[in-house]
């Protein structure tokens, strides 16, 4: 067998197992919490004997090993269970949450992910010289500002300043405000319905997509540069020097490609970030996504939905980290070509 | 074409250097050289580390490696100043008119791209030749060159090919843009003895082929004598003596260059062995953890006390594994080794005290081997305090006797290693080794790093160390001639077993076996014309059979 079929096979079944270990995790975790889902359901007032009926109708009273195999068995035929608190099937309703929140985080990524790779390695071409400090002087600031701040920042200057600014400009005519004021629109509020256009959909998330951007664009930048520099003193960069290439064409050419594991790497980390992290954005722009779902329901005491996220969370994170060790894998011309 | 392809006036370079805790400072490395090149000729520049070599004939493409940097002087090729050129000038020089080749092919290529494209790049890229005709090109050289199946070795990945294979490729590379002058710089050095000969031949030809011109940069004297017109001796950035290689070889005027040419004539006369060997290996079989492969198999040699074993082969002929078994930090599989009379356990951490201190370790990289952050002092006495417990004014007194003995004086005590030269990092090495009064000393490759004449020192240093204080050497080496000057008895190695055993003379008298025959004639001999013998020695020999 090629040695690169035994290690992919190897790492999808250490992410298999992983992906169990975390669900033990999630459950165990969710069985500690405090508090009484049945008391949280029927309120304070509710009697023992209400309280005592719902606890078995739920199933609260079996043994944690039995309600987490019977929760296991349900999850690999695709069944996340109904909500506690409005007996809706959770994979439903979690459906739409989901490809909402996988919207954002795709178009966020499409901008992101050649937007800091190319300043990666603007910032190595003119290394210590001033694009270079602009850049990382930027993206470091971005990412220093909390993820809220640079939202309500935006939705300041974008969504309330610029259509009064462009109100102001006397000096265009009407048409060509009006243009600008329909089309330079940025919603402060990320609506998301099934009868809008695919446009309509990009244009109403516009913010979103911006303060994410910002929040990832400089760990991804700062690991290319630092990835592509220390393949920069390698001895094959001074022979492609010497060949007379320019700068340019020595680090598309020749260091790139041997910084392609370390880049996939970190991308796939902030990949990651961007479906499990954007609590903060989603409620900001009150954008229906997984975010939002998940923080209703643990305030609700919720398991079930608590648990499914968990688990979903779980496995788009371990999902992307193990694209990351197989391309880092696949990049590694020794593993491709073995001798 | 002009009669002189490259001219070189006046060549100062500098260096910015960092000091550790101090500022860093501006020192020249090379001190105004002058010297032509005509086209189709080859200049050997051949000198010590530091001279200055590498850093000349990067010169000659206007490049500086590192903080270094070309501070004054011109150098001219086929007419034009390149230092006073813009950057997209040198650039259309680099790769196109002049190439480079160097040490380590290994890292020079990209292990990422396919051979063909790496050596094809230069050639397209300076619009030298179209695709189809630099790849038609390539094969030719990899033809010309010996590499085998020259047709498809482009396709494969640096990684896929031996060292000593890459090194010609990285050869084919610097001839396939058809330039006028090719600066090779110590491109033989990393190789094995037994490699080194095959490229040194592959390159000779090539460049007799192309009538390219080359700058051939070494420190090795017998392997410059073989495929340069011209020598250049050059000392601590200036040049000492510039001659015809027969003169240079046969009739040297400077000093500094008779001592080149006469190294390694140490007279050394073999001892006899004695009743009781001090080390005794029997039938050891060994191999790495996690893998399937006796690293070395069945090996038995004695070493008696007083006396010095060479153990010599090749890189991963199991050399250094041997010696990690004597010391315990390899247990074998197989086999038994009786120290002084008694048997040493296998594994280090079971051995007594004593038999750490009878069995001392000198290492190649002195630099590694020693704490950056200890003076010499401090390195030197903590053997006095670990194995006999001495403090205070009798420690000082037995580290001034050590380094009396290793010939260096006062004021040695308390430097730091970074503020030795290699050759007395080596020294301060070989004292911490003595100071535990050990019976037996393993050299691994101590001489190797070092320039030949430092190397040279050493091993009379060595020597005289044995006569006084009666220490036996177990010397790990891949260089034949080290071996003649130290060695009394020797084994010589081959994929894990031992070949050929015996004294020193017994070894290297005919009649040979088939490879230590081809070890002995491999190594370089400072004559005009060893190499054509030798390559037609070898195809008379393959006719015949």
């Amino acid at each position: 067998m090629h040695p690169i079929v035994k290690l992919v096979a190897q790492r999808l079944a250490l992410g298999l197992l992983l992906l169990f270990a975390a669900s033990i995790l999630i459950f165990a975790g969710t069985s500690i919490l405090p508090g009484d889902v049945a008391q949280q359901i029927l309120g304070q007032s509710a009697t023992p004997e209400a309280l005592e009926n719902l606890r078995r109708e739920l199933g609260l009273n079996e043994p944690a090993i039995t309600r987490y195999f019977s929760w296991l068995g349900g999850v690999m035929q695709g069944d996340l269970g109904t909500a506690l608190t409005n007996g809706r099937d959770i994979a439903e309703s979690l459906g739409t949450r989901l490809s909402n929140t996988l919207f954002l985080a795709f178009w966020a990524a499409v901008i992101a992910v050649p937007l800091a790779i190319t300043l990666g390695l603007l910032a190595v071409r003119y290394k210590d010289r001033w694009p270079d400090k602009v850049i990382s002087a930027v993206t470091l600031t971005t990412i220093s500002i909390p993820e809220f701040m640079i939202g309500y920042v935006l939705i300041f200057f974008l969504s309330i300043q610029l259509p009064q600014l462009i109100n102001g400009m006397e000096f265009l005519s009407d048409g060509v405000r009006n243009w600008m004021l329909s089309n330079l629109r940025f919603s402060s509020v990320a609506l998301m319905n099934d009868s809008m256009t695919l446009i309509e959909k990009i244009k109403s998330i516009t913010l979103p997509i911006m303060v994410l951007t910002l929040v990832v664009l400089a760990h991804m930048m700062r690991m290319t540069r630092a990835a592509i520099l220390n393949v920069m003193q390698s001895a094959y960069i001074e022979t492609a020097e010497l060949k007379g290439l320019g700068m340019l064409k020595i680090i598309r050419k020749h260091a790139f490609p041997n910084a392609i594991a370390p880049i996939v790497n970190v991308v796939m980390i902030n990949l990651a970030y961007l479906v499990v992290g954007v609590v903060v954005v989603e409620v900001v722009f009150a954008y229906p996504g997984m975010g939002q779902y998940l923080v209703d329901h643990v305030a609700k005491r919720d398991i079930p939905v608590v648990q499914a996220c968990g688990l979903i969370f779980a496995a788009v994170y371990i999902g992307l980290n193990l694209v990351a060790d197989i391309v880092s894998i696949l990049a590694n011309p020794r593993l491709r070509h073995p001798k | 074409m002009t009669d002189v392809l490259l001219k070189v006036r006046g060549l100062k370079i500098g260096a910015t250097i960092y000091p550790p805790g101090e500022k860093s400072r501006e020192i020249e490395i090379v001190h105004g050289v002058d010297f032509d090149l005509a086209p189709g000729k080859v200049l050997g520049l051949i000198g010590e580390s530091g001279a200055g070599k590498s850093t000349i004939g990067l010169a000659s493409m206007a490049y500086g490696r590192g903080g270094v940097e070309i501070t004054g002087g011109t150098v001219e090729v086929n007419g034009r100043d390149i230092l006073s050129s813009g950057l997209r000038d040198v650039r259309r020089l680099r790769g196109a008119e002049v190439t480079y080749v160097s040490q380590s092919a290994a890292a020079s290529f990209n292990p990422a791209k396919q051979i063909m494209e790496q050596v094809t790049e230069a050639a397209i890229f300076q619009n030298k030749f179209s695709k189809k005709e630099a790849e038609e090109r390539a094969v030719e050289l990899f033809r010309k060159l010996g590499l085998p199946d020259p047709e498809n070795i482009g396709s494969r990945y640096p990684h896929q090919v031996s060292g000593g294979q890459l090194q010609r490729c990285m050869t084919a590379l610097a001839l396939c843009p058809q330039p006028d002058l090719v600066v090779f710089d110590e491109p033989t050095t990393a190789l094995d003895v037994t490699t080194q000969i095959d490229v040194l031949a592959a390159i000779k030809e090539a460049i007799h082929d192309t009538g390219v011109a080359a700058l051939y940069i070494t420190h090795d004297l017998a392997v410059v004598a073989q495929v340069s017109d011209h020598i250049m001796v050059l000392q601590q950035g200036a040049m000492v003596e510039y001659g015809t290689t027969d003169q240079i070889i046969n009739a040297p005027k400077e000093e500094y260059t008779k001592a080149l040419v006469s190294v390694r004539s140490i007279d050394h006369e073999e001892k006899q062995p004695t009743d009781t060997p001090v080390l005794k290996v029997e039938n050891i079989t060994a191999r790495y953890k996690g893998t399937d492969f006796d690293v070395l198999k069945n090996i038995s040699v004695e070493l008696h006390p007083g006396q010095t074993l060479a153990v010599v082969g090749e890189s991963g002929s199991g050399k250094s594994t041997l010696a990690r078994v004597i010391t315990g930090l390899l247990p074998p599989s197989q086999g038994k080794i009786t120290f002084d009379g008694r048997e040493l356990t296998p594994d280090l951490p079971t051995r007594p005290l004593e038999d750490l201190r009878e069995l001392q370790m000198i290492y190649q990289m002195a630099d590694t081997a020693m704490n950056p952050r200890q003076t010499v002092g401090t390195i030197i006495g903590r053997p006095l305090e670990f194995y006999f417990g001495l403090k205070g004014a009798e420690k000082q007194k037995r580290i001034q006797e050590l380094l009396d003995e290793i010939e260096l004086g006062d004021g040695f005590q308390d430097r730091y290693p970074a503020e030795l030269s290699g050759g007395q990092k080596q020294r301060v090495c070989i004292a911490r080794a003595l100071a535990a009064k050990p019976k037996l000393i393993i050299c691994d490759e101590v001489t190797s790093a070092l320039d030949p004449l430092v190397a040279d020192g050493i091993l009379k240093l060595l020597l005289n160390l044995q006569k006084i204080e009666d220490v036996a050497y177990l010397f790990i080496t891949h260089d034949l001639a080290t071996v003649r000057a130290i060695a009394d008895s020797i084994a010589v190695m081959f994929q894990g077993e031992v070949v050929r055993y015996g004294p020193k003379s017994q070894v290297l008298s005919p009649p040979f076996d088939d490879y230590t025959d081809l070890l002995l004639s491999s190594v370089p001999e400072m004559k005009l014309g060893w190499l054509e013998d030798v390559i037609a020695n070898r195809k008379m020999e393959s006719a015949g059979n």
